[in-house]
C-alpha cells in the first residue's frame, strides 16, 4: 500500500463504507437492545454482538491487535463473567426495570450526544492524510509504523509507558484480590 | 468513511451506555452499561489515532524517524489500558453484585441500602 492507507480504488472504499455502515448499525442496534431488552441473558448476549462490531470496527481503523485483544478480553472472558453473574443471581424474569430519573436522564444523554456529534464534527481536525498529501508527514514512517503495528506497541507499552504498565499489573492484582476477598463465604 | 463517522458512532454508543447506566434499576444492566460507555472511549481513542496526525510526527516532519511516527500509536495504547482497567472494574462489580445478593437477595441498586443513615 502506498501513503494512503485503506482502499485507494473506489471500488475498495465503497466494499470499507459498506462494512462500516453494516458494523454502525449492528452496534447501535445491538447497544440499544442492552439497555432496553427485559431479558437479562438476551441483553448480554446482544452486549457481546455490540463488542464484536466494535472489534470489526477496530481493524477497519488498521487496529488488528485490539480487535484480538477486544475478542479475547471482551467477547471471551468479561461477557461469560456477566452471563454467569447473571444465572447466579436469578432475578432473570424480572428484567431490568428503570426508576423514577428515566426521563431526565434520557433528556441528559441525548444532549450529550448531540454536544459530542456537535464537538466532534465542528473540530477542525489536524488529519492524516492530507497532511501526507500536503508532504508535512513523511509517508514512509506512517507507513512503516502501520505495516506492522505489534512491535510499535510493545515498545511504547514498555519504555514510554512503563510506568503505567507496571501500576496496571498492581491494579490487576489488587483487583484479583480484592474480588476473593468480597465472594468469600462469611 | 472518515474520522468523523466513527467519533458519531462512538458518542452514540457512549450516550446509550450513559443513559443505561444512570436509569436501569439492575446492577447487572448497570456493569453492561459501563462496558458500553468503555467501548465508546475505546472507538475513540483508536480513532483518533488513526486519523489525526500526533504532535512529534508534525513537528519532525518529512525526515521523522521512528521514535516519532511510534506515537501514532498512542491511542492503542490508552485503549489497552482502558482494557485492563474494565476488566479489572467488572470482576470487581460482579463481585460486589454477588455479595450483595447474598445480603439482601435482590440486585436491583435501589435495594442496597445498608449504607444509608
Amino acid at each position: 500500500m502506498g501513503p494512503t492507507m485503506i482502499g485507494q480504488g473506489t471500488e475498495a472504499s465503497l466494499l470499507v463504507d459498506i462494512v462500516f455502515w453494516v458494523l454502525a448499525v449492528s452496534a447501535i442496534v445491538s447497544a440499544i437492545a442492552v439497555v432496553q431488552i427485559r431479558d437479562l441473558f438476551r441483553a448480554a448476549l446482544f452486549l457481546i454482538m455490540t463488542l464484536l462490531s466494535i472489534a470489526g470496527m477496530f481493524i477497519l481503523l488498521r487496529a488488528e491487535f485490539l480487535a484480538a485483544v477486544q475478542v479475547l478480553i471482551y467477547v471471551g472472558a468479561i461477557s461469560v463473567l456477566i452471563i454467569f453473574a447473571i444465572l447466579m443471581t436469578g432475578d432473570v424474569e424480572e428484567g431490568s426495570p428503570s426508576h423514577s430519573m428515566r426521563i431526565p436522564v434520557a433528556i441528559l444523554s441525548t444532549l450529550f450526544c448531540a454536544l459530542a456529534i456537535f464537538v466532534s464534527v465542528s473540530t477542525d481536525w489536524n488529519l492524516l492524510e492530507p497532511a501526507i498529501a500536503a508532504g508535512q508527514v513523511s509517508a514512509d514512517a506512517v507507513e512503516g509504523v502501520y505495516s506492522n503495528t505489534i512491535p510499535v506497541i510493545a515498545k511504547l507499552l514498555i519504555r514510554d509507558f512503563v510506568l503505567v504498565f507496571e501500576i496496571a499489573s498492581v491494579l490487576l492484582l489488587a483487583a484479583v484480590i480484592g474480588a476473593l476477598a468480597l465472594i468469600r463465604e462469611g | 468513511m472518515g474520522l468523523e463517522n466513527f467519533l458519531i458512532v462512538s458518542a452514540i454508543l457512549f450516550s446509550i451506555g450513559f443513559y443505561g447506566a444512570l436509569s436501569k434499576r439492575n446492577a447487572i444492566t448497570v456493569l453492561m452499561s459501563i462496558e458500553l460507555m468503555f467501548n465508546a472511549v475505546n472507538l475513540t481513542a483508536v480513532a483518533l489515532s488513526r486519523y489525526v496526525v500526533p504532535e512529534s510526527l508534525a513537528t519532525a516532519g518529512q525526515n521523522a524517524g521512528q521514535d516519532a511516527a511510534q506515537f501514532l500509536l498512542t491511542g492503542h495504547i490508552f485503549a489497552i489500558f482502558i482494557i485492563t482497567v474494565a476488566a479489572a472494574e467488572i470482576a470487581l462489580g460482579l463481585a460486589i453484585v454477588i455479595a450483595i445478593y447474598r445480603s439482601r437477595e435482590s440486585v436491583f441498586v435501589t435495594d442496597a441500602t445498608q449504607m444509608r443513615n
